[in-house]
């Protein structure tokens, strides 16, 4: 086979323009501008940190199946830790967000990653939405019959249905961690390849 | 040859600063130990709600007046979910947004018939027993006029309802099978068959309980218990949950429309409110290409507050 065929393979392709966009000393940097040092910055890793958590303690949940965590002082421990992992999810995300408005981190090519956070912010309200009405109890019956209407009436209900509670957990389970995973893992990418936004260049004390 | 002029919103300048040791990786590992333990903190030191889901037998049990009055809606068309629309029935046109019905448009998706579904299939499905098998017969084989005028002669009787020696009493005339099917629809619920009609009428296998939710939120057992609990949408009860807990709080902007007018009155608040949300929602999520919009952040200069070393340097 020949060098030029090799360059013309698909995989050859692929691997070269990844490594040209995010080689790996932009993937796992050992540096970074000295301006990337206040508490805000802390926001974003401890979102990361608490999906993770949200993921995990999921994960042991869907092991012992959807209403384990009613009879089971462990399994109800668990749903705790799933619970209080979402807020700080959420908590960390919304400052993470107003952090990223108020640095207007879009500049310099960025738009792509604002408009993926904020996307991965809505799927991720969807995501607890859905888990919040699966959890077969007085909360989940309240909040399906009440949510039923605002999303009835926009037509969505037709195929979306909260009452539904296989419908709803499969959501919850599958196709938006799904999502929101994809579009954070994403989120992230896009941070790596085009650094973090460096701040406003002011000169006499006006922006620049 | 001419450049494009800096736009200061859109661009960002070159930086030529020094950077500084950053390892990543123990960076993430702290976070998640962190993160971690505050989180097992708060599991244990405050857990999470699990109210106990209610159940039609409960309902009919504490509350059998309630639960025969809902059971009689169902009949004669007043509940909500009989007089609902899309998707459940074509009772009425549902919320409208200007000259769009979107819930009309989407059609009737999962149809409800609130006499057959509540009332009439549940009884049919209980064993033998002689009144209840003539009261349906007589029911099955009536003209809708003719079931009409009976629900309404026992309409008109049921402000005076009462429940004693586990009998619906209503002083009605002329109301046909009408009493026979709301007192063994009560005796059915109050002893828990009506649970598990309501779940297995389509059959062994389920995990869609559309039917009995819609049919308990008829009734108003369930509305009085979530009030009790805060749970009520002038309480900004979607974003609570039961107990002292922070539940969806990030839902607050959407809650916070329907505490205000003209959402909080109008008749077709929700969708309102759910196309307010999604253009808030466009808005945010194309933020960086809005003029005026994307300069706020420049203008207001919080930015000089996280990059204060930067400044100061």
């Amino acid at each position: 086979m020949s060098t030029a065929e090799i360059e013309r393979q698909w995989t050859t392709r692929l691997r070269k323009r990844a490594t040209g966009h995010l080689p790996p000393e932009k993937l796992l940097p050992d540096t970074q501008p000295a301006y990337v040092s206040s508490w805000i910055y802390v926001f974003g890793v401890t979102t990361l940190a608490a999906l993770m958590l949200v993921i995990l303690s999921g994960i042991i949940l869907a092991i012992r199946g959807p209403q384990w965590w009613h009879s089971s002082s462990i399994g109800h421990f668990v749903n705790s830790t799933h619970l209080w992992s979402v807020e700080i999810f959420f908590f960390a995300m919304i400052v993470h967000l107003w952090g990223k408005f108020f640095m207007a981190a879009w500049r310099g090519g960025r738009s792509l990653t604002w408009v993926t956070g904020v996307v991965t912010f809505l799927a991720s309200v969807g995501t607890a939405f859905t888990g919040y009405v699966s959890q077969t109890n007085f909360d989940s019956q309240w909040i399906s019959t009440q949510a039923k209407d605002g999303i009835n009436a926009t037509g969505a209900g037709s195929i979306f249905n909260v009452l539904n509670l296989g419908q709803m957990l499969m959501w919850h389970i599958v196709l938006l961690p799904l999502a929101a995973v994809l579009l954070t893992t994403i989120h992230v990418l896009m941070v790596r390849v085009k650094g973090v936004v460096p701040p406003f260049e002011e000169q006499n004390g006006a922006t620049k | 040859m001419s450049t494009k002029p800096f736009r200061p919103d859109v661009d960002a300048p070159e930086y030529k600063g020094k950077y500084v040791p950053y390892d990543i990786i123990k960076e993430g590992t702290i976070a998640i130990i962190v993160v971690g333990l505050l989180v097992v903190l708060l599991a244990t030191l405050f857990g999470s709600p699990d109210e106990r889901a209610i159940t039609v037998k409960a309902w009919s049990n504490a509350d059998p007046i309630d639960f025969a009055t809902t059971a009689l809606g169902e009949l004669n068309g007043s509940t909500v979910t009989a007089k609902y629309g899309a998707p459940y029935n074509t009772a009425a046109p549902g919320q409208n947004l200007g000259p769009l019905r979107l819930a009309q448009f989407a059609g009737v998706t999962i149809p409800v018939n609130t006499v057959r579904d509540f009332v009439i299939n549940p009884l049919s499905s209980l064993p033998y027993d002689k009144p209840l098998s003539a009261a349906l017969t007589e029911w099955k084989s009536a003209s809708a006029s003719q079931q009409k005028s009976w629900v309404s002669n026992y309409t008109a009787g049921a402000s005076k309802m009462t429940w004693s020696n586990g009998q619906i009493n209503v002083p009605a005339t002329n109301a046909g099978p009408v009493p026979e099917l709301i007192n063994k629809l009560t005796s059915m619920a109050r002893s828990g068959a009506l649970d598990q009609a309501l779940v297995t009428g389509g059959g062994f296998y389920t995990t869609n309980y559309t039917k009995p939710l819609l049919f308990v939120a008829d009734g108003t057992y369930l509305a009085n218990l979530a009030q009790k609990q805060h749970l009520l949408g002038s309480q900004w009860g979607m974003m609570n949950e039961t107990g002292s807990y922070p539940g969806q709080a990030w839902l607050w902007l959407y809650t916070f429309w329907y505490q205000v007018p003209p959402f909080n009155s109008s008749s077709n608040a929700d969708v309102q409110v759910s196309a307010l949300m999604g253009l808030l929602s466009i808005l945010l999520l194309l933020l960086p290409f809005i003029p005026g919009l994307r300069s706020i952040p420049r203008k207001v200069k919080v930015y000089r507050l996280i990059w204060r070393e930067h400044y100061s340097a």
